[in-house]
């Protein structure tokens, strides 16, 4: 689905990514891990095409198409999804009808039918209960006044209603706490099918007791120098970074 | 990003035609004689000729405002413009029937259906072209609940004691160098008498429209509740596209008597010039209500969408005791709009109560100001006010003003004073593109989410017509 190849990337002049090779398919959930600073959140958002990195190299094909070659909204109406670490408030706007414009661009863009709002409230009602909220939240302002851990449930909710074939969730474990956590992980594993996939940004080995990836990924200084299996979050999160960045050290 | 928000800001200005009617108009320039003409031609009583004679001698000698405004522009020509301009027609005009059907053609480009779909719709329409009102709907069924609502020649034809009674009572013809011309050279308008205990059965509407090159628009409007009496109203404005500036120098007077409750919303959309800055309407309006009577009520709710420059202060004299007055409006301006406007807030009366609330969206190279006076004179124990005053700014170039004026002489009353400013940030509208929705779809919601406040204050229908001014298309929440 995702296939990933010598990616780099640059902010201003810094550069982030320097050679990113990673492949996803579909039905798998990956798990991108990485010290602060190792460019686990620039590929999050390089992949669904933030305007303020530039891509100096690589490719990247989804779903046979090319993906840097996209609008961001064409990348979104393609079906990739990313979870904010930081989402944004949009005062004065309420979640229905923010969520319900972005289902009926997409569904628009796909040659579907827009849904009604009446229609829309049946759907909502079950992804609602994914997330543990009750209807109350669709009238507030989108993430306006939310809490630190609302945003992020949101955000799960946004991604539930979406339906995304890649799921990028960046960081979206940070700043939790456990009730909140569990949340969010079940709410990615009940989406979980054989046709999508979903990339897990994080920092925390946390977050993978409740989703358990099928591939675990270790980011340092913008390339991916280690990959496994569920067991390297377990590694990393019982011996640290360091070890890794020494052995990587060592190795080199 | 600012490519895209060009395109939004940018898109262009469909209101642009112009109409081939013959016209009827007075010669260029302004004296007495001109003033004199106007007169005849509408066939107005003496006092009212001596009025705007007055009004003119005292504007000879005021000067056009420069130096207190934040707006610039080259002083006006007023010997280079025309005062009258009327669609040629055989005799005066009666019913739509009569009315060239070019001109409803017109006003069906511009969307306003004049006549059955706007009875459906509930709403009559008083329709201003350049300077004659050419026809005024619904005018049986107001009538049955006794509301007077026609052109201001009509009324003053019809109604001389009424229109004497109360023109320049709120807005007096020495008030400021633009109601003064105003004064002098209005040409016709709309008036609007809602008697005692009448709740008017529908709501009441103008458009405006400039047509003839050369033309500046006066027109007035005064809108009279009596005791226990309400009304809602609602005015558009469109004009041609046209390299020269135009001038609007509009007066409007609200008078709203005990228990009596006025609503009076604007969309404005005037043709705002070119991307340079050619062409455009000179928007320099004098808008003011009085709450003469206890428990009264006056609410403005403009959206300034158009004009190259807009100059208007809709304000409130709260006179009478308990009486409340409101400013709610949105102003954008884009490409090289200049906007300086706000509202005065007088409170005269005791515990009279004042809300203002203010969106400013500066995008291009447009320079928006908000200028609001909340004054609170001695004897208005117990006053209130609100204030706020957010302003969002769309690109690098463009500039947002604030000038509050606030001057308190009771110290029983309260005064609030809230203001932000807030940028539409690339991350804002990344955020809604990463869900699938285009730049200019992302920059619209974004507005109307920031002028939500302002937006559910007007009339449902005016509602949509102004989201659509700013690209968007809005549903209230589903929740």
């Amino acid at each position: 689905m995702l296939e990933i190849k010598g990616l780099r990337a640059r902010a201003g002049e810094k550069e982030i990514l320097r050679g990113i090779d990673l492949t996803v398919n579909a039905g798998e959930i990956h798990a991108v891990m990485g010290p602060n600073g190792s460019g686990k959140s620039t590929l999050a958002q390089v992949l669904a095409g933030h305007p303020a990195y530039e891509v100096t190299g690589g490719e990247v094909q989804y779903d046979g198409n090319d993906l840097l070659d996209m609008d961001p909204e064409v990348r979104a109406q393609a079906g990739i999804f990313l979870a904010f670490q930081y989402p944004v408030e949009i005062p004065g706007i309420s979640n229905a009808y923010f969520l319900r414009a972005a289902y009926n661009e997409i569904r628009k863009a796909r040659g579907h039918e827009e849904v009604d709002s009446m229609d829309f409230l049946d759907l909502l009602e079950e992804k609602l209960r994914l997330v543990e909220w009750g209807p109350e939240i669709m009238s507030r302002a989108v993430n306006s006044g939310f809490s630190g851990g609302e945003k992020k449930r949101n955000e799960i909710l946004q991604m539930a209603v979406l339906e995304p074939r890649l799921a990028i969730l960046d960081e979206t474990d940070s700043g939790l706490d456990i009730d909140a956590l569990r949340i969010v992980a079940s709410g990615v594993n009940a989406l979980r099918r054989p046709d999508n996939a979903t990339i897990i940004v994080t920092h925390y080995q946390r977050l993978l007791n409740y989703i358990v990836p099928d591939r675990v990924h270790v980011l340092s200084a913008g390339r991916i120098v280690k990959s496994g299996g569920k067991e390297l979050a377990f590694e990393l999160e019982a011996k640290g970074y360091e070890w890794l960045e020494q052995e990587v050290g060592a190795a080199s | 990003m600012s490519s895209s928000v060009e395109a939004l800001v940018n898109k262009e200005y469909k209101y642009g035609f112009v109409t081939d009617i013959e016209a009827d108009s007075a010669p260029m320039g302004l004296n007495e004689d001109i003033i004199r003409l106007i007169s005849s031609k509408k066939g107005e009583p003496g006092w009212l000729l001596d009025w705007r004679l007055k009004a003119f001698r005292g504007w000879l000698k005021m000067t056009e405002p420069h130096n207190w405004p934040n707006i610039s522009y080259t002083p006006v020509d007023y010997q280079a413009l025309r005062y009258y301009s009327a669609p040629r027609t055989a005799k005066p005009l009666g019913s739509l029937d009569e009315v060239d059907p070019k001109l409803l053609e017109t006003y069906q480009k511009l969307g306003i259906p004049l006549t059955e779909q706007k009875l459906l719709a509930g709403v009559a329409v008083d329709a201003i072209f350049d300077s004659v009102s050419v026809g005024t709907t619904y005018k049986a069924k107001l009538a049955e609940a006794g509301v007077i609502f026609c052109s201001f020649g009509e009324a003053v034809r019809e109604h001389p004691d009424l229109v004497r009674k109360y023109l320049g009572s709120v807005v007096p013809a020495s008030d400021n160098f633009f109601a003064a011309l105003n004064a002098a050279v209005f040409s016709d308008g709309s008036f609007v008498f809602v008697p005692r205990g009448v709740k008017c059965p529908m709501e009441l509407s103008t458009y405006f429209r400039i047509n003839a090159a050369d033309t500046g628009q006066f027109e007035r409007t005064l809108i009279i509740a009596e005791e226990g009496a309400s009304v809602s109203y609602l005015e558009g404005c469109t004009a041609p596209k046209r390299d020269q500036n135009q001038l609007h120098a509009a007066v409007v007077e609200l008078v709203a008597l005990d228990d009596a409750s006025i609503k009076y919303s604007t969309v404005q959309n005037w043709y705002a010039g070119d991307e340079e800055g050619k062409g455009g309407i000179y928007n320099f309006v004098t808008k003011r209500g009085k709450c003469v009577g206890v428990n009264s009520k006056i609410s403005w709710t403009q959206v300034e969408t158009g004009s190259a420059i807009t100059w208007k202060y809709p304000s409130v004299i709260l006179q009478g005791d308990n009486s409340v007055g409101e400013f709610y409006s949105v102003a954008v301006v884009n490409g090289r709009q200049q906007a300086d406007t706000g509202t005065k807030m007088i409170h005269l009366g005791k515990n009279t109560r004042s809300t203002i609330v203010s969106k400013g969206i500066s995008a291009g190279r447009g320079q928006n100001s908000y200028r609001g006076l909340v004054k609170v004179l001695p004897k208005a124990a117990s006053a209130r006010n609100y204030t706020q005053c957010d302003s969002m700014l769309i690109g690098n170039r463009c500039g947002a003003h604030t000038f509050p004026y606030i001057d308190v002489q009771n110290s029983t009353a309260s005064v609030e004073h809230e203001a932000s400013t807030s940028k539409i940030g690339e991350d804002q509208i990344f955020y809604l593109k990463q869900r699938g929705l285009n730049t200019e779809n992302a920059i619209s919601m974004i507005v109307n989410g920031f002028c939500k406040e302002v937006f559910k204050e007007l009339p449902m229908e005016f509602a949509v017509e102004a989201q659509k001014l700013l690209g968007v298309s809005l549903e209230g929440s589903v929740g």
